[in-house]
Parts: structure tokens; C-alpha cells; sequence
């Protein structure tokens, strides 16, 4: 086996010297009914040449060369060719946690340049150095919200992400902290103010809203802060696509910021790995879940980084602990920073106009053809827009495919109210002649006579 | 030129001596990133926008940016040497022997990660058609049914991203169980011995939290877990092995214990790096337990995560699974199944740490039934020869046989008022990094060794060579070991000043 670093000679030496006669006898301690005395029933051994054709052909069955308008929580951006050289040094691939600070000052310090950057983006005081995702770290927020205030309720936008609400829903339910579902402004696609304000109780530990919210609409961060924080709820502020940041007002109102930071160099790989980054005021650091490094001195007075605040932690603290999460999505926070460093002050403000105006010319492009009407068209948008077709969905998500491009999502699972409505992303990544090929597929409808 | 040999900390090794099988070397210093710059310099050009440009201020109004971030302003070459020096700072796998027990730091093969890359996987969207996705599915599938073998259960759930909240599945399957039973029960009994997620995880799903004491062999007190479970005990959370390496041999009167009360079993599987091949936890009388691919399926630990924490299950939790679950239609594609009205929702967006998976698979693909099983004979072999060849000096507390780990206590060492943890801080001079400290808690001044598979003899020679130095160093120079580290690029850092100011982000000097 390629991967193990003994010859049969080394291995008979080791036994010698423990005194048995084979490594099998070392695990006396299982029963023997329980051994397994068979193989295991999974593929044999392959060469390195084999496993990559079996990913190859797993990947060509996934189908190439589309134009993708899909995003909707997954946002294709273009990824710096040294994100991945640096990420792929080993000495940050195949480190542990650093918590033996004198040997992992290189993780410690890009942690700590991690944190800055989400702080200057989101207008906090402070950020962790990471949470699972986008989904998690907002339902961690509405768990930190609960024990700040001391209440139990959340109120959420009906807005937010609706697999976040999910995720939300089976954290909250678990911990007995009721949920109530704000819906939007037909109008705008924002959230209802009137019926938020009605919403909020005593009991309202927090407001969770998403901003761009699921339809890409920007929130009135302010507005909906000075509801919440009048009946002495905090604000959660979702953030699922982190390149708004660049040209999007940051939502310095809010309480706590959700940040998913996948929009920062890292790849949608189906979804995961992300990295999920949760950012608040620095009054509520002591009830932050997550790890959190932080600079001090060593004994000479040099410069250092450390984890720090470790009392909130699971290890410390076991079931008295802000969360138990342990893991957290390091090299994708790395990712995250080294592409927030590509871009730099100006690269993201350039890079985030780009996208709105990309997304601009392709809801322009979809609308102006006949049975295509956008939504939400007077609210600020950042790379995302509704549409609505005359056409059924299915019929004409088919046709697109037929053009090798990927059209939006389909909206009706989540809102029904909506008809026949498609959730489109336009980045960066998609050319004009993209936007106008979607945009005379759609068109070609007519032509058909369907 | 100046020839002088530099010794600016005094250290005892002078220039170009090897202690054990290190040397040092100069690393170069590095500032922070914001600390390089300067208004103008860039890393990015961007593509020419091919269409028309846009008045962001009048499209946004109110929620239009004024002030962008202030992000580092830097160049590509800048941006290459601040990480790579960076890098230099850290000890890593790639260096050396990592024997962080619990942790089971092994080789993280190179194919791993480029297949992981490989376009058409990385690239794949995951609300883009069932019928443009079949090549990442049929991964999650294949992955899926090799996780049930190799750990003798029914149905498993990939959705977890990380261990600890494989745990969190875990228990609220447990509790919806119990719920369909009528009653979700009151509390989840956790050993002394468990890693701190175990009752964190129980606490957050809503359960009181029963601490079950070891028995002078570190393990499982069978009568005292006779006398404690009862109609309100929802689950007993076991690592198996336990933290202290050793096999539970009565598992399956524990599983008794606990069934014949209507309870579950549920293991944390951060060891299960000792039992692939070997043992099968569901043949052994466990209900749920969850895995970590970033353990024993070599996908990289990056510095703290990410991970991926798989959930296994019996049959009779398998309608709780979180939702969706994936499953092949009567056209014999793959696709998700939502439609699971018990399930308990949820846990996380999409279909889970993806990437995991891939990497996963390919070490399962390149190690095959006989791989694995040598995988883990060899991990259990190497930490028996390193307690053969260090138990004459370091005591160890358990004398139980060890599957994958060896923890010894610095009882000795602390006589002469040296502590685990200074013998972990000196090992570091070594060439090593250190072992994990002060864990399990029920052994005192804890040195966890767990030095997985993938070491040589040579290297653990090295390690047992310079554990026994240390030891000797205990004896006649205590003080070079409790000061230590002396070769490092910073020496003990001021841990309760971080904590106390914490200074958590960087800020601009002003005048």
C-alpha cells in the first residue's frame, strides 16, 4: 500500500520489540464475535492513474461548457490562479488547529488577517475565524442572539436563504426557541415592515434578515434595525453573497453579521466546503461561538498570535459552551483571505460593479422579450433578479438547455405566490454574448408558436 | 562579511548543530498584509466589461457603499511571499510526525486533492439539473455505500460539516426516535472520558447532560451505567475506541445495558482509525455514530477544518435522516429524495462538505479492503512500539492494551515540576510537534500519542529517541525543558494577555 511507510522486515522489528507475534494480536481487546475475519465489501486497491479516470468520468457525467445563470447561495466567481498555490503548501494543508502557538504562527496570523478584512467589509467590531457555512453560521447567530437577550423567540424574513431557514428551523426547534416567518412586499421584495413590527414580542430575542436577500434585493438595513432594536430585539444581518460588499452599504445597524464568504475564491464544489464567518459588536464577544485568535507578545516582546477566549469553548466548557462546534472551515477562510488580498481596496469595488452591472444587462436583456417580465425592478439590487415567464419553467429551463445554458433557478418550491418565477445570477464570469443568447432563446418561444 | 555565529536568545544549541533530527533555520519576518499597504499597487486586473457600466450610487440610493473596505493594496508577488513566509511559521504533516491523539493526523495523499479540482466536480453547481449532476452524485453514492460497510450500519447521512456536528445529527436522531416513541427522554449520560463536543452536543439538542465515571481501567463502569439508565435516558454518547486508546471489550453489554432500557448507542467515531478492516462498530450493538473524513479518510485538516462529519445509523433511525437523501429512481438516475416526513430536518444548506467527499473516496479507492486493514494494523502497531519503547519513563496510568493511541502521565516529570505540557513544548525543539496535552481529563498531566499510520520506524525512532532525551533533561536540566521552546521563532507566548485586552483585528496606527 503506497500510502504506508514500512517494509515487511520493519514491521516483524516493531512486533519483536512489543513482544507479540503479529500486528493482529494487538487487538485481542475486540471480542473476538465482533472481528471482521472477511474484507470489507468496497472496491479493490486502485492505482493512482484509475482513481483519476474514475473522478474524470464522474465529472464528464456531469455535463460541461454550460452558461450558468445559476446562484441562489452558490456564486461563481473567478478564482485567482494563487489561491490555490498558496493553499496547497503543506505547511497550511496538513496543519492542525493551532493550538501550540509557537508552531502554527503562519495559521495564527492569517486568522487574524482574516478577521480584520470581515470586520472592515461588514462594519463589526469583531469576527471568528470561521463557522461551517452561510446556514449554520446564521442559525449559531439566532442561538447567540437567545442567550444575550435572554428571550427565546425569532422572528426571520421570509427572504433569508430558504435552505438557511431549514437549517434555522431544525436548530431552533430542538432548543424549544420558536420561529415566526415575516413574508416580503409583493412591490419590492423587501421585507414587510408593518408586519415585523406586529411580529416582534418581548419574547423576540432577534430579527434575521438576509441582505441581498434570496431575491437579490438589498434590505433597509437601517429601517428594519430601528423595529428590532425598539422592542430590545438584536438584528441579524445574512450575508450569502460577500462580494456585495464591495458596493453594498455594509450593515453596520445589525447586532450580529452572518457572513458565507464562498463568493471569495472558493470553488461551489456542490455546495461545499464554505466558510461561514460570524461578525458582532465587541460587547458580545463572550457570547461568540467559534474560535477566535488574537494578538500578544511572546517572552522576548515579539509580536504573536494565539487562540484566545477559549472559555467560551467546548473543550473548556463542555455543555456549558457557547456552541459545540470544534472544526471549523480553516483553509477556506485562508482562501477567503488571500483573495480579499488579490482584490485588494479597489478590486472588490471594481469587481462588485462589474457584477451589477452584468446582472443589470441580462435583466434588461430577459425582460424585454415578450412573456418575460422582471420583478422587484425599482428596489436595489446587487447580481440577482426574478423573473417571471409566461412560458412554464420546466419548458423553458428545457429550451435553455438545449442552448447549453443553465437558466435560473426555479422559485416555485420555496414561493408558490410567485407563479412561474426563476431566480437568475449574473457575475463577472458571464459574457454578453451569454445574456444575449439566453435572452434570444427566450424570445424564440414565439418563434416556435409554443 | 560577518562570520560570527548569531546566537541572539542564548539558546544552548549553538549554529549547525543537530538536536534529534533538526537544525535550525532562519524564516524570514513578515508583517501584517495591511501593514504592506499602499494606496495604488494591485494583484487584479480584471476582464474588460463587455457590456454597459452602471450608476451604482443611483441603482442602490441609500444602501450604496461610500467608503470601500480598506483592503490591503498589494502586488501578486507581495501577496506569494507574505503567505509563503507565513507558512514557513507553521509545523505541518508534510514536515514531520504530527501526534496530536484524537486528532489522527496522517498523510493527506496529493491525488486527493487534485481530483477534488478537477473541473467538472469543482465546478458543479448544486441547483443545476439531477440529469447534469450525475457524475457527482454517483461519488456521494459510491462514498455512501462504502461509509455503510465499513461501518457495518444501515444508512448514513453525508450532510454533517464537521464532527462535532456529525454529533449534533447524531442526537437529534436519537430524539426524534424517542419522540416517535412518544417521549424524547430527559438525558444523554456522557462519560468522564468524552471529548468536550460530546456533551456540548447533547446540551444544545436539548438534553440534560448524566456524567458517567470511568472505572479504575479509564473505562466504561458497567454496573454504575446499569444503575444510572433509566426510562428517561435517551442515549449513551461513546468513543470507542475510548480517549485513553483502549477498546471497550464490553460493548456489548453495554449496548444491553442501554437497549434493555430502551435507550441508543450512539459512538463518536474520532477513533475509528483503529477499527477499519478490523471491527465493525454496528456489528457490536451501536445505533448512530458519526465519522470524521478529515480523520480517518486523510482528507487535510487545513489548519482547523474543514472537516466532514458522515452520521451511520441503524435501520430504525434511518426515516429521521436529514432531509434530502439521496436515492436512485425507477429511470436509474440519482437523484434527492425530499419527501421524508419523519426526518428531522436540515442540518446544513446543500448536501454538505462536498469536497470532503471526493477527497474521501479517493483514499478509500486507493487503499481497497486489504489497504485499510493494513491502514489500521499499522496505526495500532506504531503506538504500541511507542508505549513499549517509552513506558520504562514516562508512567502510564492505564495499563490496558492500546488500540491506536498511547496516553502516558507526566507523574514522574511532575515530581521534579516538570508538567505535560513543558514536555510538549520541548519536544517542539525536537522536530516534533507536540502530542495533545492535559486530554482526556481523567488522567492527570495527559501526554495523548497517537501517532496514526503513516509514520516510519525511522521517524518514530526519532520521536522515542527524543522523549527519552527529554526525560533524561527532566532529570538533570529540568529548567531547558520548562522554558522551552528555544528554537522557535517566537518563545511562550502571553496567553493571559490575550485574553484579558483581547486585540482581535488589526487597526490602523493613527496619529
Amino acid at each position: 500500500m503506497r500510502y504506508l511507510p514500512k517494509s515487511p522486515a520493519e514491521r516483524a522489528a516493531m512486533l519483536e520489540r512489543i513482544g507479540v507475534r503479529s500486528a493482529d494480536e494487538l487487538f485481542h481487546a475486540i471480542p473476538e464475535e465482533y472481528r471482521l475475519r472477511r474484507d470489507l465489501k468496497i472496491p479493490r486497491q486502485m492505482g493512482e492513474s484509475e482513481i483519476i479516470e474514475y473522478f474524470r468520468n464522474a465529472a464528464t457525467q456531469n455535463g460541461s461548457g454550460f452558461a450558468s445563470f445559476l446562484g441562489a447561495g452558490c456564486y461563481r466567481h473567478y478564482r485567482p490562479v494563487v489561491i490555490d498555490s498558496i493553499v496547497q503548501r503543506g505547511e497550511f494543508l496538513t496543519s492542525y488547529t493551532p493550538y501550540q502557538a509557537e508552531i502554527t504562527q503562519g495559521t495564527l496570523q492569517a486568522i487574524f488577517e482574516f478577521q480584520t478584512m470581515i470586520c472592515e467589509l461588514t462594519g463589526m467590531d469583531v469576527a471568528n475565524a470561521s463557522m461551517y457555512d452561510g446556514s449554520t453560521g446564521a442559525a449559531e447567530a439566532v442561538m447567540m442572539a437567545s442567550r444575550i437577550t435572554g428571550r427565546s423567540h425569532s422572528v426571520v424574513a421570509s427572504t433569508v436563504h430558504p435552505e438557511y431557514r431549514e437549517v434555522m428551523a431544525t436548530y431552533a426547534q430542538h432548543q424549544g426557541l420558536p420561529s415566526l416567518t415575516v413574508g416580503y412586499e409583493a412591490e419590492t421584495g423587501r421585507i414587510r415592515l408593518d408586519l415585523l413590527e406586529a411580529a416582534i414580542t418581548d419574547e423576540t430575542a432577534c430579527v434575521l434578515v438576509q441582505s441581498p436577500n434570496f431575491f437579490g434585493v438589498v434590505e433597509d438595513i437601517p429601517a428594519i434595525a430601528e423595529i428590532a432594536h425598539a422592542k430590545g430585539a438584536l438584528l441579524i444581518v445574512s450575508i450569502a453573497e460577500a462580494v456585495s460588499l464591495g458596493v453594498v452599504r455594509p450593515p453596520v445597524e445589525a447586532d450580529i453579521v452572518s457572513l458565507e464568504a464562498q463568493s471569495f475564491g472558493v470553488a461551489i464544489s456542490y455546495g461545499g466546503p464554505f466558510c461561514g464567518v460570524i461578525a458582532t459588536k465587541e460587547k458580545f464577544i463572550r457570547q461568540m461561538p467559534g474560535r477566535l485568535a488574537g494578538q500578544t507578545h511572546d517572552a522576548d516582546g515579539n509580536r504573536g498570535f494565539v487562540l484566545t477566549l477559549a472559555t467560551r469553548e467546548q473543550h473548556i466548557r463542555r455543555e456549558k459552551a457557547t456552541s459545540n462546534i470544534c472544526t471549523n472551515q480553516a483553509l477556506v477562510a485562508l482562501m477567503a483571505t488571500v483573495y480579499l488580498t488579490v482584490y485588494g481596496k479597489e478590486g472588490l469595488r471594481e469587481l462588485a460593479l462589474q457584477n451589477m452591472a452584468k446582472a443589470e444587462f441580462a435583466r434588461k436583456a430577459l425582460s424585454a422579450q415578450p412573456g418575460v417580465k422582471a420583478l422587484f425592478e425599482a428596489s436595489p439590487r446587487f447580481n440577482e433578479f426574478v423573473v417571471v415567464t409566461e412560458e412554464p419553467v420546466a419548458a423553458m429551463q428545457a429550451r435553455l438547455l438545449e442552448q447549453k445554458i443553465l437558466g435560473g433557478v426555479d422559485l416555485s418550491k420555496w414561493y408558490p405566490e410567485l407563479g412561474q418565477a426563476t431566480l437568475w445570477c449574473a457575475t463577472e464570469l458571464n459574457t454578453r454574448a451569454q445574456m444575449e443568447a439566453a435572452a434570444a432563446t427566450m424570445a424564440a418561444r414565439e418563434a416556435v408558436g409554443a | 562579511m560577518a562570520t560570527e555565529t548569531l546566537n541572539p536568545v542564548g539558546a544552548p544549541t549553538p549554529r549547525n548543530t543537530t538536536l534529534g533530527k533538526v537544525r535550525t533555520h532562519p524564516t524570514q519576518n513578515e508583517g501584517l498584509i495591511f501593514e504592506k499597504s499602499s494606496p495604488g499597487k494591485r494583484a487584479v486586473r480584471l476582464a474588460p466589461l463587455d457590456v454597459p457600466e452602471v450608476e451604482a450610487e443611483a441603482l442602490l440610493g441609500d444602501a450604496f457603499r461610500v467608503d470601500a473596505a480598506p483592503l490591503p493594496e498589494v502586488s501578486e508577488i507581495e501577496i506569494i511571499r507574505h503567505f509563503t513566509r507565513l507558512s514557513t511559521w507553521n509545523y505541518a504533516i508534510d514536515l514531520g510526525m504530527y501526534p496530536l491523539g484524537s486528532c489522527t493526523m496522517k498523510y493527506n495523499p496529493r491525488v486527493n486533492e487534485f481530483v477534488a479540482r478537477l473541473e467538472g466536480i469543482a465546478e458543479a453547481h448544486p441547483y443545476q439539473p439531477e440529469s447534469l449532476t450525475q457524475g457527482s452524485l454517483e461519488v456521494v453514492r459510491e462514498l455512501e455505500q462504502c461509509l455503510i460497510e465499513i461501518t457495518g450500519m444501515d444508512a448514513i447521512t453525508l450532510q454533517p460539516a464537521a464532527g462535532a456536528h456529525g454529533e449534533f445529527t447524531g442526537i437529534l436522531l436519537v430524539r426524534a426516535y424517542h419522540e416517535s416513541r412518544g417521549n424524547a427522554r430527559r438525558k444523554v449520560i456522557v462519560p468522564d472520558s468524552a471529548h468536550g463536543t460530546n456533551p456540548a452536543t447533547a446540551a444544545i439538542c436539548g438534553y440534560e447532560v448524566q456524567n458517567l465515571k470511568s472505572n479504575s481501567l479509564g473505562m466504561v463502569d458497567v454496573a454504575e451505567l446499569e444503575r444510572i439508565v433509566d426510562e428517561d435516558t435517551a442515549a449513551l454518547m461513546l468513543t470507542n475506541p475510548s480517549t485513553i486508546g483502549v477498546f471497550e471489550s464490553e460493548i456489548h453489554k453495554i449496548a444491553d445495558v442501554l437497549h434493555a432500557k430502551g435507550a441508543l448507542l450512539y459512538m463518536d467515531g474520532a477513533n475509528m482509525n483503529a477499527l477499519v478492516g478490523k471491527a465493525r462498530p454496528g456489528d457490536f450493538g451501536v445505533d448512530v455514530m458519526h465519522l470524521n473524513l478529515h480523520k480517518t479518510f486523510s482528507t487535510p485538516h487545513g489548519g482547523g477544518g474543514p472537516g466532514s462529519g458522515p452520521v451511520a445509523c441503524k435501520a430504525i433511525l434511518e426515516p429521521f435522516l436529514p432531509t434530502p437523501v439521496l436515492a436512485r429512481r425507477g429511470d436509474g438516475l440519482l437523484g434527492w429524495n425530499f419527501d421524508r416526513p419523519q426526518t428531522v430536518g436540515r442540518v446544513r444548506a446543500f448536501y454538505g462538505n462536498y469536497g470532503m467527499f471526493v477527497r474521501a473516496l479517493a483514499y478509500i479507492l486507493a487503499n481497497g479492503p486489504d489497504g485499510l486493514r493494513q491502514t489500521t494494523e499499522d496505526a495500532v502497531l506504531n503506538a504500541n512500539y511507542i508505549r513499549a519503547s517509552l513506558e520504562d519513563l514516562y508512567e502510564l496510568p492505564y495499563k490496558t492494551a492500546s488500540m491506536h493511541e498511547v496516553v502516558f502521565s507526566d507523574k514522574r516529570q511532575a515530581a521534579r515540576g516538570v508538567k505535560t505540557g513543558d514536555i510538549a513544548k520541548r519536544i517542539i525543539d525536537y522536530g516534533f510537534h507536540p502530542f495533545t496535552v492535559s486530554f482526556p481529563m481523567i488522567v492527570s498531566g495527559a501526554l495523548m500519542i497517537e501517532p496514526t499510520e503513516s509514520e516510519s520506524k525511522e521517524e518514530l525512532d526519532l520521536f522515542i529517541e527524543a522523549m527519552r532525551a527529554i526525560a533524561q533533561e527532566v532529570d538533570e536540566t529540568p529548567e531547558r525543558v520548562k522554558n522551552a521552546p528555544h528554537s522557535t521563532r517566537v518563545s511562550r507566548l502571553d496567553e493571559a494577555t490575550a485574553a484579558r485586552k483581547p486585540v482581535l483585528r488589526w487597526r490602523p496606527v493613527t496619529e
